[in-house]
């Protein structure tokens, strides 16, 4: 019984949605969107499970002195600071985020240089995962090796300077090589998908109901 | 001395990330502190992109979606200056929308210095819709009536008491949607909205996403492509305003080539490490 | 001289075709030249006056009226306004709006579903009978689990599972799950520690008790911690910054990143590259696999995740539909095969003066992208 009532909602719910697709007429049309709005609102109240879950997390780390429990402090003054100033910023002005706010200046000066910096790494991460990978230990990695020269060069202004072909070279090889194997790929993560939603669908993959 | 060239070679193999990192920081940094500048060739997806802004009317509507975050800004941003100051030399009237949160102070930043440059009013010539959640529900509601998700704009003021609203209620009103993307929602787009409601797309796009969208411009169901800080640039460069694109090109071109040196010196040294 | 340019320019409206009901489809032709705006005016049957319905697009030519009643009549009149004149459209009968049964647009779409559904279960029912007789190649990233799970045990060090940066509507979300549940029971047997980081509450319940479960199975459900398995943010680069904090703090001896990533993953690879950790990486994100490919050991490309519970199950059902997608892989393989010689046969036709396997190829290629809308 434990399984097999949310089995036949996942069916009944699936199948709805399925057909609701192809039948535009009330009530299956606005389904989709309904759904969609359901999910969303959803969303919205299990973040509040998420928030309990992150404080409990510094609370117990904080109540037993584990390693590193002063950043547990950082957490919960970035928490409250973010809450509070949020709350307040609304009560006075119908856009937290309008330049001049107390929110504002927390995300032009806080946020913004933590997720450039965060993603400034990536720049520092291609290249040595590149000078790491990109070894011609067979010929599937030469050819690797070579089509990443070609486009990381042709792509750049620099690479029109050393060779004038060589832009042209590297869109081909973005154009058609790759493109070919993007699509491949495409298909096959579609069809999987497609695939284990049906499997989800009929009651045979079960391992989401644990 | 074989013994230490040994060492060498083998050091050529392993060089610290440390190091790799250092050069990395340099050759990014110097050229945009000396100011350096590279010109660009223009690729044919950005000139589809840029012809189709070219071919609007002055008072047709677009909308700008902002779907990035501070951590896309470097990429995304300076194609959105690039956009508005096309837009709004063709007074074109824009309609800048959001659908991540965190993009809609970097957004309105840019839609408000872009604006000032032009001397264009709000809510006459352009207007902030902010950000509502629910996605591909907003998307495919805006198809009947723009105000069934968005009654006021950003600012909590009436949609209709803007005159540049009065008349435009969905996308039939809607000459082109230009989406600046950082995550998945260039493909809802193209699918909930472009074949829907035949509606006209132009994509920007972080420079790792452009692989996955090309097959969308190539297929027709978008319009232009941008795709990373090359394609601001290449944008810059057809509106003849320089922005942060071109400044940009010079330190990823250097980037690259240092990238690709290293590459080199790796597989020399994996070479002459596998002789011994 | 208007009343001649009036009967050029035109106007045309039909019941709004595929929809659920209440909108018009208005369409102009022959837009006069130098227009500015079409004005749309709408009378109700029944009633004496025109009332205003908004605006024709010029580069359009058409609009969809969805402010209609369905079942009542309307008229349509277009007034197209130029500089210094006006040029007015009137239609003849009543148009009426109806919601249709069936998007007939999506009959592409039905089709294959039926194609697929049809294949997929033929093969469910053939494993069922002679479960032997399905092979499926060897996935050495799935392989992989017992050594990457075993040597971190060895090493005195915990696991730790990274679910990607979707909801639990995402495919590989729910692909990742499987492989959790894998990965937990393996845990429990070797007596080690899974710790799973969430960017989505609603993941990470279901993580919870997936993981619960799979140690229940493994016969060690007192060794489950519930807080080992927690939320950490939903934003991107928080996330990533907070998982890069836990694997540093942590050392998991095995990180597996199994699910749907953006621009971070090079940086959590990378990371866990850098303490020395085996990583086995698994996502249906195109853009990530060639940063994973580049700094993990083991990477499951695309379906290969959907594949996961199959593979390690060997459950003759799952087994049936993993054959079952791969036969319908290879239908569509032959078929933009045989599109892409039709189609190089037709061009080469066209430039010798033949158009008609032209006109074939665009009518076929109209009809299967009709599903596109």
């Amino acid at each position: 019984m434990k399984k097999r009532v949310p089995l036949v909602i996942t069916f009944v719910t699936g199948f709805i949605v399925i057909i609701s697709f192809f039948i535009p007429h009330r009530p299956f049309g606005p389904l989709e969107t309904d759904t969609l709005i359901w999910y969303s609102i959803i969303l919205g109240f299990t973040l509040l499970i998420g928030v309990d879950s992150l404080v409990r997390l510094h609370v117990r780390q904080m109540r037993r002195r584990k390693e590193g429990w002063w950043y547990s402090i950082v957490f919960f003054t970035g928490f409250f600071y973010c809450l509070v100033i949020g709350i307040i910023s609304i009560m006075r002005t119908p856009n937290p985020f309008q330049p001049g706010t107390i929110f504002f200046y927390g995300y032009k000066t806080i946020l913004i240089p933590l997720q450039s910096t965060m993603f400034a790494l990536l720049a520092f991460f291609v290249a040595s995962a590149s000078y790491r990978a990109f070894r011609a230990r067979t010929l599937e990695a030469t050819l690797l090796l070579i089509a990443a020269v070609i486009v990381m060069i042709g792509r750049v202004p620099a690479g029109y300077k050393l060779w004038t072909r060589l832009p042209g070279i590297a869109n081909w090889v973005f154009n058609v090589l790759q493109m070919g194997a993007m699509r491949g790929i495409m298909i096959g993560v579609a069809l999987g998908a497609v695939a284990m939603s049906l499997r989800l669908i009929l009651g045979i993959e079960r391992t989401y109901l644990s | 001395m074989i013994e230490e060239k040994r060492n060498f070679w083998d050091w050529i193999n392993s060089i610290d990330r440390g190091i790799i990192y250092l050069i990395i920081g340099i050759v990014i940094i110097l050229p945009i502190l000396l100011g350096l500048k590279e010109e660009v060739q223009i690729s044919p997806s950005v000139r589809s992109a840029y012809e189709m802004i070219e071919s609007l009317d002055s008072n047709d509507v677009i909308i700008i979606s902002i779907d990035y975050d501070p951590a896309s800004m470097p990429e995304l941003q300076p194609m959105l200056k690039a956009i508005l100051r096309h837009a709004f030399e063709k007074d074109v009237k824009v309609i800048m929308m959001v659908f991540w949160p965190l993009g809609l102070p970097i957004g309105t930043e840019g839609l408000e210095e872009v604006a000032k440059e032009y001397g264009k009013v709000y809510g006459e010539d352009y207007v902030n819709l902010g950000y509502r959640p629910g996605d591909r529900a907003v998307m495919i509601d805006m198809g009947k009536e723009i105000r069934n998700f968005f009654r006021t704009d950003v600012n909590d003021i009436l949609l209709d008491s803007h005159t540049m609203m009065r008349n435009v209620h969905n996308y039939n009103d809607i000459a082109l949607i230009v989406g600046l993307e950082a995550g998945r929602f260039g493909e809802f787009w193209v699918q909930y909205v472009g074949s829907r409601y035949n509606q006209r797309i132009v994509l920007g796009v972080t420079g790792v996403m452009a692989a996955e969208t090309y097959p969308y411009l190539q297929s027709g169901q978008i319009e232009g492509l941008i795709g990373g800080l090359k394609g601001a640039a290449e944008y810059e460069t057809l509106i003849e305003k320089p922005g942060f694109g071109l400044t940009g090109m010079a330190a990823q071109s250097w980037a690259h080539i240092a990238i690709v040196m290293f590459i080199i010196i790796g597989n020399i040294g994996y070479f002459m490490t596998r002789r011994k | 001289m208007i009343l001649l340019l009036a009967l050029a320019f035109s106007i045309s409206a039909k019941d709004t075709p595929d929809d659920g009901g209440g909108s018009i489809t208005v369409n102009v032709y022959n837009i006069p030249e130098g227009t500015a705006r079409i004005e749309l005016s709408r009378l109700e049957k029944g009633d004496m006056l025109y009332k205003e319905a908004g605006l024709i697009p010029i580069f359009k030519g058409e609009c969809d009226d969805a402010s209609v009643v369905d079942g009542i009549g309307y008229l349509y009149r277009g007034k197209a306004i130029a500089k210094d004149t006006f040029y007015i459209a009137e239609m003849e009968g009543f148009v009426t709006s109806s919601p249709q049964w069936f998007n007939k647009s999506r009959i592409t779409v039905l089709i294959f579903l039926i194609l697929f559904g049809s294949v997929v279960l033929t093969y469910i029912q053939l494993a069922k009978k002679n479960p032997e007789g399905l092979f499926i190649r060897k996935l050495p990233a799935l392989d992989a689990i017992d050594e990457a799970v075993g040597r971190s045990t060895e090493m005195g060090k915990p696991v730790l599972f990274v679910p990607g940066l979707e909801g639990i509507t995402d495919a590989g979300t729910l692909a990742s799950l499987t492989i959790l549940e894998m990965v937990g029971k393996k845990v429990a047997e070797y007596g080690s520690r899974v710790i799973h980081p969430n960017f989505d509450p609603i993941v990470m319940t279901t993580a919870q008790e997936t993981l619960k479960t799979a140690f229940a199975e493994a016969g060690r459900p007192d060794a489950f911690n519930k807080d080992d398995v927690f939320y950490l943010t939903y934003e991107q680069f928080g996330f990533a910054a907070g998982v890069d904090g836990i694997m540093l703090r942590e050392r998991p001896g095995a990180i597996f990143l199994q699910g749907y990533f953006y621009a971070e993953s090079l940086i959590l690879a990378e990371t866990g590259y850098s303490i020395g950790a085996i990583q086995i990486a698994g996502t249906n994100a195109t853009t990530q696999l060639p940063f994973f490919v580049a700094a993990c050991d083991y990477v499951l490309l695309g379906e290969e995740m959907f594949a996961a519970s199959a593979y390690i199950s060997r459950e003759p059902r799952l087994l049936g539909s993993i054959k079952g997608s791969d036969l319908a892989k290879v239908v569509l393989l032959f078929m933009i095969g045989a599109g892409v010689i039709f189609g190089t046969i037709a061009g080469i036709a066209k430039q010798g003066g033949n158009p008609t396997y032209m006109q074939i190829f665009n009518k076929m290629l109209e009809f299967l992208a009709k599903g596109a809308k």
